[in-house]
């Protein structure tokens, strides 16, 4: 019978096969094999890690074709990559190139400061992060198949993360309070449509899923997210800009398993080497802030 | 009855949702002593690799290998089917318990993923499957029997108390392929 591919079904599929998992960035073949032998359930294939990026400055791109290809020879998990947001002829080559989930993502410099990449457009699924459930909804509204916090990429500091969970979680409780007649004007004040309002309204939860990313260092700042009600984690710098990738890696990995087990974090949080240097977002200032990229 | 979902990585709340559905009662397994208390096991979809080194690692193989040996009913659905096949092209077996031969992400990768309508014996209407970078079985050992087929190669593979899925029924809400495995119980 028909294969039918591309549907939301298909595409929002992947990333509940995800779920429990963690999805680190890796930068080569090499880093992208640890990363799989340590258990990551997909790898992110960029060119700098985001605390680079942001040491570097300049405008940050798509990933050479050359070496997200290389990442894809090198594992069998899923690979994803990351366009820049609204640069919807990076999307295309992505999806060309084969990766498995597209990053519209805000660690690179944004394409567009008004629009957002017509995911629908797309057979590749789409990930997209978000600072509160108005962000997230609008982007499934343009297609997104998963939703990730944006939290604050490449500082080591999980508190960001922390804030865009919080906010999620407090205003789908909002939701659940409202009456039918209000869903319109709650619909007006997150900015986003009102079926996708009603229908969280009714859940309880986003209809896709939903990962922690921006900022995750060590195994316990995992199991704080998990324990949150993310599906998942990302990890970026946080992996291969400590002393040990590997045992970190496979730390993190346990923790998102065993995420409610103390005994279990406490056992991988022991000797895990020196975890990259944290920036405190104070420091940043409104300049350095990558998180209010996109809209 | 309680049925076992081994939650530790991948879709196990979709699994422990169709168990639920069908008045079974889910136990999400993550250790030994979880595993001792269910009546029947699932593996999901998920990272096959991520779900093996996790499963090693919280010492369920030989637990759950001891568990089928016995009887109890399993079914693996795509990663859970890989973790459950005696041979794995380019990986290693985890838990080598149905004697077949599998390669993984045969499909190709997320953009070739599907889904379709599938006859399978014994199902009176077709079953609405999604294969998610699916496996592809490539070898069948004579003790296996075929279920279901999609465009000639084998999808629903049944070993005694063992049935394997190369697509993801959960995530089409179908709930067929688990009462026929929680009936073996």
């Amino acid at each position: 019978m028909e294969r039918e591919t591309g549907t939301f079904r298909v595409k929002s599929g992947l990333a509940e096969m995800l779920k429990g998992g963690v999805i680190m960035d890796v930068t080569n073949a090499e880093q992208a094999k640890i990363a799989e032998d340590a258990g990551a359930c997909a790898v992110m294939a960029l060119e700098r890690v985001p605390a680079d990026i942001r040491r570097d400055g300049g405008v940050a791109r798509m990933a050479d074709v050359a070496k997200i290809e290389e990442i894809m020879g090198a594992v069998t998990v899923p690979v994803m990559a990351k366009a820049r947001i609204g640069h919807f002829a990076e999307a295309q080559i992505l999806q060309s190139v084969g990766v498995d989930y597209v990053d519209e993502s805000e660690v690179l410099t944004p394409a567009d400061e008004e629009h957002h990449i017509d995911k629908w457009a797309f057979t590749v699924p789409f990930v997209c992060g978000a600072r509160d459930l108005g962000e997230a909804l609008r982007r499934l509204a343009e297609g997104a198949a998963m939703i990730r916090t944006k939290g604050e990429a490449g500082t080591g500091n999980v508190v960001e993360a922390v804030r865009h969970q919080r906010a999620m979680l407090r205003q789908m409780g909002w939701l659940q309070t409202l009456r039918p007649e209000q869903y319109v004007s709650a619909a007006k004040e997150l900015g986003a449509p009102v079926e996708l309002v009603r229908d969280v309204a009714a859940a309880g939860k986003l209809p896709v899923v939903n990962f922690a990313a921006g900022g995750l260092a060590t195994p316990a700042d995992a199991a704080l997210m998990m324990q949150l009600g993310v599906d998942g984690v990302f990890v970026g710098s946080g992996i291969f800009k400590s002393e040990d990738p590997g045992v970190r890696a496979r730390a993190i990995v346990e923790a998102t398993t065993h995420f409610n087990d103390p005994d279990v974090l406490a056992k991988v949080s022991k000797g895990l080497g020196e975890p990259m240097h944290g920036l405190d977002i104070k420091e940043l200032g409104e300049e350095g802030l990558l998180q209010v990229r996109g809209w | 009855m309680k049925g076992g979902v081994l939650a530790l990585q991948g879709d196990f709340r979709e699994h422990a949702h169709v168990l639920a559905d069908l008045g079974i009662a889910p136990v999400e397994v993550r250790r030994p002593d979880d595993l001792a208390q269910v009546d029947l096991l699932v593996i999901p979809g998920g990272e096959s690799t991520t779900i093996g080194k996790l499963a090693a690692s919280a010492g369920l193989v030989e637990p759950i290998r001891e568990r089928t040996a016995s009887g109890m009913p399993m079914l693996g659905t795509c990663a859970g089917m890989i973790v459950m096949a005696k041979r794995v092209e380019g990986g290693e077996p985890l838990l080598s318990l149905v004697d077949i031969t599998v390669r993984r992400n045969a499909y190709g990768r997320q953009v070739d993923s599907f889904e379709s309508d599938v006859e399978v014996n014994g199902i009176d209407h077709p079953v609405r499957a999604v294969f998610i970078r699916a496996p592809i079985v490539e070898d069948v050992g004579p003790n296996v029997s075929v279920l279901a087929e999609h465009e000639g190669h084998p999808i629903v593979l049944e070993q005694g108390n063992l049935v394997v899925a190369s697509f993801h029924p959960e995530l089409a809400g179908e709930t067929r392929l688990h009462e026929y495995v929680a009936g073996k119980a």
